[in-house]
C-alpha cells in the first residue's frame, strides 16, 4: 500500500511541475499592466518601478519562474496586487465558505443520486426508470446559474420564504446558515445528483447481472438483502473514482453559484480577481485548485485499491 | 447489371450485409430520445440560420417607450431593460451559442485529434510527454481553466470560444490516444505492417477512421457542454459583450432585474436548457447507435 502511495506521489510530481509552469505562463500573459491599476490615478513612476522590482518583472522570465516556484514550495503563493494580502490567507479565508456550500451540496447529491440510481436500476425498463433517467438528463442539461435565478424568483421574490443571497457560518448562526444554504446547495447539488444517479444506475445494472447475484437470488435471499448487502457495496466501487470528477464539478459549479447568491467564497474570489486583473490571486487560486485536484486523484486511487482487494496484489 | 456479374453467393452477401454506418443510422432512427434530441437541435439551428431572414425586430435597437414590458401579443417574451424585443434577441442569441459550440469543438478536434494520434501511435517518450501535459491540463476544472484563459485572452465571444475549445483539448487527446492504442494492436494493422504498408498510410487510412465513432459521440456531447460554458462565461461577463445578444449575456443582465422584470430570465435560460438537452439526447443516442455491442 505504501509503495502504491509512493508511486502515485511520484507520478504527481511532473504533473504538478507542469501545472505550475502553465499557471505561471498564464499569469504572465494576462492583458494590461496590473501595476498601472495598483499605482492609482497618479501612476507615480517610482511606485510602478518599485512594484516591478518586488515582482521581479525586469528579470529574465526563467529567473522569475524559479523565484516564484521557490516561494510556492515554501507555501508563499504571492500577494494580492490590490490589497497586498498574502494569497494563501485570502484563499484560506474564503475556503470555509465554499467548503460549507460544497458539503451541503454533496449531502444533497448523494442523498438523491444514489437512491435514485438504485431505484432506476432495480426497476429497469419501467416508468420509474424512464422518469428518473429523464430527470437526471434534465439535471445535467440545466444551467445551474439559471436554476439559481429561477429558485430566487420563486422562493425569494414570489413566496418570500428564503433570503435571496448572502452567507452565514453554520457555527455562528445555524438557522441563518441553513436558510441561506438551501437554494445554493440545491443548485450545486442537483446537477451532481444527476451525475451520481446515472453512474449508480449503470454500475448497479452491471453488478445485478453478475453470477454471484444470481446465486444469492437462487439461494432464495430476500431481494432487498441482495440489493443492499450484496450488490450495492460492489456497485459503489466505481463511484469512488468519480469523486475527483465531482471535486472538479463542485469547484466549477461553486464559481457560478457563489456569483448568483453573492456568497463570498473561493469561486467569487477568482471571478473578482479576473476583473480586477489581480495576477497573484488568479494564479494562486488556479494553482490551489490544481493541487487539490491532484490530491483528490491520489486519494481516489488509494481508496479504489483499498476497497478492491483484487488490485492490491496487482 | 452489376449484381448479375457477381457470383450468386457474393450477391446474396452484399444484399444482406449491413455496413456499420447503415446499422448505426437504423439504430439511431429507432431511438425515440435521440430523435427528440435531433429535432430540438434542428430547431435551434434553424433559429440561428433564419434569424436574419425572419421579420424580427432589430435585436440591438433600443426602444425607450417599451422598456421592461411583460410578455404580450406584440412582444411574446417581453422586452429587456432597453426595450429590445426578447424573441428577436433569443433568435440572434442562438447564433452566438451554436457558433460557440461549433468553433470550440473544431478547436478541440483540430488540436486534440492529431496530438492524440501522435501519442497513441508513437508511444514512448512522445506519449509520456503528451500524457503528462494532458494530465496537468486536466488537473484544472473545465470552467476555472476556461475563466483563466478567457481572462488572459480578454472578454469577447471569439476569445470565449478559443478558451472553451482549448480547455477541452486534453479530453480529446485522451480519447483519441486510448482508441489508437487499442486499434494499433488489431490484426488488420499487424497485417498491413506485414505486407509493408507505410506507417503514415496505416495511421491515416486504417487507424484514424476507427477512432471516429467515439470522437463523433464526444463532439456531440461536448457541443452541449460548450453551449453551457459559453453561456456561463457570458453570464460572468467574459464572453459575448453587450449590446450583441447571447443567452448567457441576456441572463447576466436579467439577474439585475429579477424583481422588476422576472420574464427577462425565463426565455434565455429555457433556451440554453433545451439546446443542451437536445445535444445530450442526440449524443447519448449516437453512443448507443455507434456501439457495436448494443443490439
Amino acid at each position: 500500500m505504501l509503495a502504491l502511495i509512493g508511486r502515485r506521489v511520484l507520478i504527481a510530481i511532473p504533473t504538478l511541475s507542469l501545472v505550475s509552469l502553465f499557471v505561471f505562463a498564464l499569469q504572465r500573459a494576462l492583458p494590461g499592466d496590473p501595476f498601472l491599476v495598483i499605482a492609482g490615478e497618479e501612476r507615480d513612476p517610482e511606485v510602478i518601478a518599485r512594484l516591478r522590482e518586488i515582482y521581479r518583472m525586469d528579470d529574465p522570465i526563467v529567473v522569475q519562474f524559479f523565484a516564484w516556484l521557490g516561494q510556492v514550495v515554501q507555501g508563499d503563493f504571492g500577494r494580492s496586487l490590490r490589497t497586498g494580502e498574502p494569497v494563501l490567507n485570502l484563499i484560506l479565508q474564503k475556503l470555509p465558505v465554499t467548503i460549507q456550500l460544497a458539503t451541503a451540496s454533496i449531502i444533497i447529491a448523494i442523498g438523491i443520486g444514489i437512491p435514485a440510481g438504485i431505484l432506476a436500476a432495480r426497476r429497469k425498463g419501467t416508468m420509474i426508470d424512464y422518469s428518473t433517467s429523464a430527470l437526471a438528463l434534465s439535471g445535467l442539461s440545466i444551467p445551474n446559474f439559471w436554476l439559481g435565478i429561477m429558485l430566487i424568483l420563486l422562493f425569494s421574490v414570489e413566496l418570500k420564504l428564503l433570503p435571496p443571497s448572502g452567507y452565514e457560518s453554520i457555527f455562528s448562526n445555524p438557522w441563518g446558515a441553513i436558510e441561506r444554504l438551501i437554494m445554493p446547495a440545491f443548485v450545486l447539488g442537483g446537477g451532481l445528483a444527476a451525475f451520481i444517479m446515472r453512474h449508480t444506475r449503470s454500475a448497479m445494472l452491471e453488478v445485478l447481472r453478475s453470477d454471484y447475484i444470481r446465486t444469492a437470488r437462487a439461494k432464495g435471499l430476500d431481494e432487498r438483502k441482495v440489493v443492499n448487502k450484496h450488490a450495492l457495496a460492489n456497485a459503489l466501487v466505481p463511484i469512488i473514482t468519480l469523486s475527483t470528477l465531482l471535486f472538479g464539478e463542485l469547484l466549477a459549479g461553486a464559481v457560478l453559484t457563489e456569483q448568483i447568491f453573492t456568497i463570498p467564497g473561493f469561486g467569487k474570489l477568482i471571478v473578482d480577481a479576473v476583473f480586477n486583473r489581480d495576477y497573484g490571486v488568479v494564479q494562486g487560486v488556479v494553482l490551489c485548485t490544481a493541487i487539490g485536484f491532484i490530491f483528490m486523484n491520489l486519494v481516489a486511487d488509494v481508496l479504489y485499491v483499498l476497497v478492491n482487494p483484487r488490485l492490491r496484489t496487482a | 447489371m452489376a449484381d448479375a456479374a457477381l457470383p450468386a453467393g457474393a450477391a446474396g452477401r452484399s444484399a444482406g450485409a449491413e455496413t456499420p454506418l447503415r446499422r448505426a443510422w437504423r439504430k439511431l432512427r429507432r431511438n425515440r430520445a435521440a430523435l427528440i434530441g435531433g429535432t430540438i437541435v434542428l430547431v435551434f439551428v434553424l433559429m440561428a440560420v433564419l434569424a436574419p431572414l425572419l421579420p424580427l425586430a432589430d435585436p440591438l435597437k433600443s426602444n425607450f417607450l417599451a422598456i421592461r414590458k411583460p410578455p404580450s401579443a406584440l412582444h411574446w417574451f417581453g422586452t429587456d431593460e432597453l426595450g429590445r424585443d426578447q424573441v428577436s434577441r433569443l433568435f440572434f442569441g442562438a447564433q452566438a451559442s451554436l457558433l460557440a459550440g461549433i468553433v470550440s469543438v473544431l478547436i478541440a478536434l483540430g488540436v486534440g485529434v492529431p496530438v492524440g494520434l501522435a501519442a497513441g501511435w508513437y508511444g514512448g517518450w512522445v506519449d509520456a510527454v503528451i500524457s503528462r501535459i494532458t494530465e496537468a491540463l486536466l488537473a484544472c476544472p473545465f470552467l476555472i481553466l476556461a475563466i483563466a484563459l478567457a481572462a488572459v485572452l480578454g472578454p469577447s465571444l471569439t476569445n470565449a470560444m478559443i478558451a472553451i475549445g482549448l480547455s477541452a483539448v486534453p479530453i480529446f487527446i485522451r480519447l483519441v490516444r486510448g482508441q489508437v492504442i487499442s486499434v494499433k494492436t488489431e490484426d488488420f494493422v499487424e497485417g498491413a505492417r506485414a505486407v509493408g504498408v507505410r506507417d503514415s498510410v496505416i495511421l491515416f487510412r486504417h487507424v484514424a477512421p476507427n477512432t471516429l465513432p467515439p470522437i463523433v459521440v464526444q463532439s456531440t456531447l461536448f457541443m452541449a457542454q460548450a453551449i453551457i460554458l459559453e453561456a456561463a462565461l457570458s453570464f460572468l461577463g467574459l464572453g459575448q459583450q453587450p449590446p450583441s445578444p447571447s443567452w448567457g449575456q441576456m441572463l447576466n443582465v436579467a439577474k439585475n432585474f429579477m424583481e422588476q422584470a422576472p420574464w427577462m430570465s425565463v426565455a434565455p435560460g429555457a433556451a440554453i436548457f433545451l439546446a443542451v438537452l437536445g445535444f445530450n439526447l442526440l449524443g447519448d443516442g449516437l453512443r448507443d447507435a455507434l456501439d457495436p455491442k448494443e443490439s
